[in-house]
């Protein structure tokens, strides 16, 4: 039995590591600035728990197909401890797993605790049961009122967010179904919702936030790679769950302006 | 007292009960209360298991209509999702470990007679009941049971119009839940108040067997915790049904406005996951202490380090307090806290990276006997560390960016709650079982179902860390409306058919203890010769549990192997050993 | 099952079964708190009463505790307005009734009383033990009514907290009228809940106490309820300055 466990739990600790290392299944490709470092630092932790699985796994096995009862009267290593020992994995394990944690920060420290950048582009993301909606505050950099009362989402656009006509500041800001964004940017996202609480998960630029009714919360990414990424919802929003997804698409500069332009002149 | 009086009640005290209402029903023996649990457990995990097998069913197969249940719609299987989770934790993880093994064992292996409140114990059972039947209430009202699941945000929760199942079956989900809050409170005072009062002579507390420590510390975790899930729970009651807006802001839902306004959705979450945390403490701790002993027993060794285990346990359950907000890292909770959360997080793994280090040194240099507990044992310090590995990786804000709220969170909490806290569960039947019914569970049959259960568990929650790398979102009731999802159904298959296989097995458990509580082979009083007071005395216990007596302690829990001790075990209550060391 | 025998030996597990074996077990085993009835005695039972009590007072305060920083928390909170798209505050403080402050006075004065009862039957309790003994005549206790005095005050309570109620709702404020009326009816309607439950088991002893049931018993639940109420007592003065002060 002890050989069979040992065979059955290296089986497996191999078989599970395999895939890890072949990433059979992996993160997509990175498409932000953030995700290199964030990348690296999955793999750094990756084959540091990697080595303590194997290696505790491994152990187990071993040990109990080692030390099985063999039927003869041999002794046991009768003991209570080892004091020393106690000490001296823990303080390994600390290090280990706060240093992991610490070298860390610094990526943390520069995705969320630091503002936007003063010239980032801003786009505010509405969330709502079940759909994504992008507003651009136009050539006057100011957002619009919104009023609750004015919502009617089957008219979709401006109608879904309530966007209050009256007020000037209004009259330039662009609704859209679909996020579209500038390459090598800096993108300041303003995150709203406006029943329950929803997550803009874009896993492509390794950025995920919670969009929380009454809250405005402000967020940045810079993504370095055209193309179209998708957008998933990551927080359990009602029975639309699953289909609430919108598409980011990074573009150039110029076809950026193009676009922006074009919608600003279809409202006047 | 008058001699009157003490005469009554000594009659009323060492009389075992009679008659099948007073020995099975309202029975005040916490031997009989502890298998009232543990049968609602093995009833509440059938329940949550066949929810999670029509859940893997429509995750692959969307289209197909069930037989009897037809068409599972999205808010069904958000509704699984929900009542799959909230009956695990709470009815099966929550109750067998604790109200189950805990009442049976606990005074016991303290040479007491009973708990120290047996009326209490008694309410705290039907209680728990009450709460259990509630909650299944909850599926038949008009509407159906909620849909957001067992975290219960608002304000999902909070508004009933946010969803099918929001109405009258969110409001009994939430008093099934405060019933059981209150269940558990009083089964927490019995724990500690017997434990610190009603230990017999010698029986100090640096001589308790781990299960015990393990079972005190989770009562602590639980008289602490509870309360503020009560709490979160009443103020959610309040918002939905008498207007207050406690987690609600401004919201319109449909359009609608909904008549709240100020409220935060993130005090529920504070509120719910300073009680969650702890929660999964309490579901783990008693496996923990279980494990301990096990690999003791079976290699016929001391447990390595007993002193750093008790230390464990009580970091853990001290440490378990401070962690919750990593669960809110993407909240919009402040990114400082977040990262004071993150390192408190790393700090936890360090009392759970000892535990396995000293498991691993009972093993070293044992004889070790594989029956059935010692297999489940194992298999539980192979989850425990495959589960626990996978935690650094969310304990870290920057990682968690990506994997929150995508299938490697559902991976990592079930290979440890979902299947090392069961193995903990299985590993306690199959050990004490004799005890319990005076005969021997078939070991053949065991074996079986260790087989399927490792295999296939690993089977089912491994893959669930590759697709969260890849970015599958969690609750999603199908996969048929994002291009990169379609490609990880392949993936999604596998698991449900090695779901099948493994929920398969379980029935030879079942079958085992059926069985073998009547034809079983006739168990003597110590089949495992050990150590601990449990196996000093009669199979069933008696009433009184010691047949009149009360014992008196004077050795360690773990003495096995004993050099010059005339064999390899030597009872708590045999004469003091001259210390080896 | 397992037999009891007076030669125990260590190589013999299935009678181990405690101490030398050498003496009856009433006499040599046990905490040392079982007489030969095999029962606690009253000071142990009163001991782990008080203790139980001390524990179920824990979840009890975490409540509280919970709903203080729900309170706190609420209070300085801001909230997004989505018409300006800024946050607001939106914390007005409640006026609270005057009755409030009365019906303070009431329930300290029911734990000055809960205090004397809870030493009126303690004393009789301790007294009642020496009755078998000849030649000692039982103290004269006061027969002052002490606990049913307790009981009227804590209903008058319950009743002034009502009366408070309707007096707050008839100067507009209801439960969901603004966050702030939320917490006072809340923390208020908690408190009271929990004291009816001590009113219940007053109730249950003065019961106990006319039918002639076990005066011991009956002792340590008024005095496990004594110290219930005087932890009411001071969690209520907490709750109003709360409401009062930090608003």
């Amino acid at each position: 039995m002890g050989l069979v466990l040992l065979a059955v739990i290296w089986l497996i600790t191999f078989i599970s590591t395999y895939f890890f290392i072949a990433k059979t299944w992996w993160l997509p490709v990175g498409a932000s600035a953030a995700a290199a470092g964030i990348d690296h630092h999955f793999t750094t932790t990756f084959i540091l728990m990697g080595i303590v699985f194997v290696a505790a796994q491994v152990a187990l096995g071993y040990l109990v197909w080692s030390f099985r009862d063999r039927g003869n009267p041999a002794k046991v290593s009768y003991s209570h401890g080892n004091t020393t020992l106690e000490i001296v994995w823990t303080v390994l394990t600390t290090i280990l797993f706060v240093g992991l944690n610490l070298t860390s920060s610094s990526i943390w420290a520069s995705e969320r605790f630091r503002p936007a950048a003063a010239d980032s582009v801003q786009v505010e993301v509405t969330g709502m049961q079940f759909a994504w909606y992008f507003r651009y505050p136009g050539p006057d950099g100011k957002f619009g009122a919104t009023n609750p009362e004015l919502e009617d989402a089957s008219a979709g656009g401006e109608a879904a967010l309530g966007l209050d006509t009256k007020d000037p500041a209004s009259k330039d800001d662009v609704v859209s179904g679909v996020m579209v964004v500038p390459v090598n940017r800096e993108i300041e996202v303003i995150l709203r919702a406006h029943d329950v609480i929803h997550s803009f998960f874009i896993p492509q630029m390794r950025f995920k936030q919670d969009a929380v009714p009454g809250l405005a919360i402000h967020m940045h990414f810079t993504p370095i790679q055209t193309g179209e990424y998708e957008i998933l919802c990551a927080e359990l929003c009602g029975l639309g769950h699953y289909k609430m997804h919108g598409i980011v698409r990074v573009v150039t500069p110029e076809e950026f302006d193009k676009w922006l332009a074009a919608r600003e002149a279809e409202k006047l | 007292m008058s001699t009157h009086e003490s005469a009554v009640q000594a009659a009323h005290a060492h009389g075992a009960p009679q008659g099948f209402i007073r020995k099975w029903v309202f029975s005040l023996d916490h031997k009989v209360i502890g298998l009232q649990y543990y049968f609602l457990a093995l009833v509440a995990v059938f329940v949550g298991m066949f929810l999670s097998l029509l859940m893997r069913i429509h995750l692959i197969w969307p289209t197909v209509a069930l037989p009897l249940l037809g068409d599972i719609k999205p808010e069904t299987y958000l509704t699984l999702v929900t009542m799959h989770g909230t009956i695990m934790v709470f009815f099966v993880l929550t109750t067998a470990p604790q109200g189950g093994f805990g009442n049976y064992f606990l005074p016991i292996q303290i040479g007491a007679p009973d708990m120290a409140f047996p009326v209490l114990n008694m309410l705290s059972f039907w209680t728990t009941l009450v709460g259990f039947i509630v909650m299944i209430a909850a599926f038949f009202v008009a509407g159906g049971a909620p849909l957001h699941g067992w975290t219960g945000y608002a304000p999902l929760s909070a508004v009933q119009s946010t969803g099918p199942g929001e109405g009258l079956g969110a409001d009994l989900w939430i008093i099934s839940i405060a019933i059981f809050c209150i269940g558990a409170l009083m089964g927490a005072l019995n724990f500690i108040t017997t434990t610190l009062d009603m230990r017999a002579k010698g029986m100090t507390m640096m001589r308790m067997p781990l299960t015990v420590w393990a079972w005190f510390v989770t009562a602590i975790l639980g008289l602490l915790a509870f309360g503020v899930l009560l709490s979160a729970g009443i103020l959610l009651l309040m918002d939905r049904n008498l207007g207050t807006s406690f987690y609600v802001p401004l919201i319109t839902v449909n359009g609608q406005l909904t008549g709240h306004k100020g409220g935060s959705p993130l005090l529920w979450q504070h509120l719910f996951w300073f009680f969650g945390h702890p929660e999964v403490y309490i579901a783990i701790l008693p496996a923990m202490g279980l494990a301990s002993q096990l690999l003791s027993v079976f290699s016929r060794k001391p447990i390595f380090g007993y002193k750093a285990m008790v230390y464990a346990i009580l970091g853990i359950g001290f440490l378990g307090f401070m962690v919750w907000g990593h669960h809110m890292f993407m909240s919009g909770m402040s990114p400082y806290t977040a990262f004071a959360f993150s390192i408190m997080t790393m700090g936890i793994g360090v009392p759970s990276a000892i535990k396995t280090f000293n498991w691993l040194g009972t093993i070293w240099g044992g004889r070790i006997r594989f029956d059935s507990p010692m297999l489940f044992a194992i298999g539980f310090v192979s989850l425990f560390v495959s589960g626990g590995i996978s935690g650094p990786f969310l304990a870290q804000p920057v990682l968690d960016i990506q994997l929150h709220d995508t299938y490697f969170v559902p991976g990592h909490f079930h290979l440890i709650m979902g299947v090392a806290s069961i193995f903990g569960i299985f590993a306690a039947t199959y050990y004490w079982f004799p005890k319990m019914f005076g005969r021997m569970m078939n070991e053949s049959l065991a074996r079986w179902h260790f087989w399927f259960s490792f295999i296939g568990t690993y089977a089912i929650f491994m893959p669930m860390h590759y697709l969260g790398m890849a970015g599958m979102p969690r609750r999603y009731s199908q996969m048929t409306e994002v291009g990169y999802l379609l490609d990880l159904i392949p993936l999604q298959k596998f698991i449900t058919y090695a779901a099948f296989i493994t929920i398969a097995g379980q029935l030879i458990f079942l079958v085992n203890l059926f069985w073998s509580m009547f034809k079983g082979k006739k168990a003597v009083d110590n089949p495992w010769e050990a150590t601990t007071l449990e196996w000093t005395t009669a199979t069933p216990p008696p009433h009184d549990n010691f047949g009149g007596h009360t014992p008196v302690v004077h050795n360690g829990p773990y003495e096995y192997g004993v050099p010059g001790a005339p064999r390899d075990y030597v009872m708590q209550t045999d004469p003091e050993i001259e210390p080896a060391h | 099952m397992a037999s009891f025998s007076t030669t125990a030996t260590v190589t013999d597990p299935r009678v181990a079964l405690g101490d030398d074996g050498i003496l009856p077990p009433a006499l040599a085993g046990g905490s040392g708190d079982r007489p030969d009835s095999g029962l606690p005695d009253y000071a142990t039972r009163l001991r782990r009463a008080r203790l139980g009590l001390l524990v179920a007072l824990t979840p009890v305060l975490m409540l509280f505790v919970s709903f203080t920083s729900a309170y706190v928390v609420r209070q300085g909170l801001p909230s997004l307005d989505p018409r300006t798209a800024t946050l607001v505050r939106d914390w007005i403080p409640v006026t609270l009734p005057k009755l409030l402050l009365i019906n303070t006075g009431v329930l300290v004065l029911s734990s000055v009383f809960m205090e004397l009862a809870r030493r009126q039957i303690r004393g009789e309790a301790v007294f009642a033990s020496a009755d078998s003994i000849p030649g000692v005549p039982p103290a004269s206790e006061s027969r002052i009514p002490w606990l049913p005095m307790t009981l009227v005050l804590g209903i008058i309570f319950l009743f002034g907290q009502w009366m408070a109620w309707r007096q707050l709702a008839a100067s507009g404020f209801y439960v969901a009228t603004t966050p702030s009326s939320s917490f006072v009816y809340l923390l208020t309607g908690t408190h009271a809940v929990h004291l009816l439950g001590g009113v219940l088991a007053l109730l249950g002893a003065g019961v106990a106490s006319l039918l002639g049931l076990s005066l011991t018993r009956r002792s340590i639940v008024v005095d496990v309820t004594a110290w219930y109420w005087h932890f009411m007592a001071g969690l209520w003065v907490y709750i109003l300055c709360l409401l009062e002060f930090a608003s």
